[in-house]
């Protein structure tokens, strides 16, 4: 089963790199765009689903700085995420 | 009086802090894949790009054989000094509190800095006094400290915070300008700065050799009559 994990910088923690592409938005005539956050995306094919979110506790985020969300995808591979059936994501608590 | 030195791969500032080392005691190279730390008194994380930084920095090292063997020692009261990449790695390890984040500015780093000496009691600044400005050069891109404000106040509390930039020197937008911190036992230290750069005068200061003097200073003073 494929699993996707986000991960972003904590609310309230400082986003340089985000800060940094929403100030080069206007200048390519790009207005209107606001609180640019940047994260990670991590693809994992996994046997075993249920223990997604400890191994992202653990290595994939650390939780003091990052949040992460989790989507299963349970269809075959190789359809596009919109046809995929995704599981509503789970955030971590 | 023997210091351990962890190369990771990545590492590369391990002989700098092997040489700044033995400049006050005893010295050798630990080898990550090791499961032991060969009867060494203090452990160095020094200084680079352990795993080449991937996913975030200090984040893979911390699951090095080694760094079990590491976690071991820090319980049973060893020290252990953690430098830039040592720190974060230390972090990651959960063995000081916090993180180390993207400089606020996005930029590398090299430069001079100066951090005052809070706390000159520790095993690690015993040959400082309080309120002493060592001048020590950073050369990181992650090295903004951060701990929630609750971590904060503990850490507060209780005397972990260890080393700031002078105010107004804050390189990197650490959160209380912190520079070094400890554990609450103090037998754990991290710091951004690099003392093992600043031992010899050929490059300027001499200030991050007491660091080293400190610990070698300690261990002079536990050993038997």
């Amino acid at each position: 089963m494929k699993a996707r994990v986000l991960i972003r910088p904590k609310a309230g923690i400082l986003d340089p790199q985000g800060q940094a592409v929403e100030r080069a938005l206007p200048a390519l005539g790009f207005e209107g765009v606001s609180d640019v956050r940047v994260g990670r995306l991590v693809e994992l094919q996994v046997e075993d689903p249920s223990r997604v979110d400890e191994l992202c506790e653990r290595l994939l985020a650390n939780p003091l700085i990052e949040d992460f969300e989790v989507v299963l995808d349970r269809q075959d591979e190789g359809l596009s995420p919109q046809h995929a059936g995704l599981e509503a994501p789970r955030s971590q608590p | 009086m023997r210091f351990g030195v962890v190369r990771f791969p990545g590492s590369c500032d391990e002989v700098d802090a092997l040489l700044a080392c033995r400049r006050f005691a005893d010295a050798e190279l630990l080898w990550h894949g090791d499961c032991e730390l060969h009867g060494v008194d203090a452990v160095v994380i020094p200084g680079g790009f352990s795993y080449g930084d991937y996913l975030r920095v200090g984040a893979i090292a911390r699951f090095s054989p080694v760094m079990d063997a590491v976690k071991r020692h820090a319980r049973a009261g060893g020290h252990v000094l953690g430098i830039c990449n040592g720190f974060q790695v230390l972090c990651e390890a959960g063995l000081l509190p916090g993180a180390l984040l993207p400089n606020a500015r996005l930029r590398f780093l090299c430069r001079q800095v100066e951090v005052e000496v809070i706390d000159a009691e520790t095993r690690f600044t015993r040959a400082c006094e309080a309120g002493d400005v060592l001048s020590i050069p950073v050369k990181h891109m992650s090295g903004r400290y951060y701990a929630p404000e609750e971590a904060l106040r503990d850490m507060q509390a209780h005397g972990q915070i260890i080393l700031r930039y002078r105010a107004g020197g804050n390189p990197n937008g650490s959160v209380a300008d912190i520079a070094g911190v400890a554990n609450k036992g103090k037998n754990v230290m991290g710091l951004m700065p690099h003392p093992e750069h600043a031992v010899d005068p050929l490059t300027g200061s001499t200030d991050g050799g007491r660091l080293f003097e400190s610990l070698a200073m300690h261990a002079e003073k536990l050993a038997p009559a």
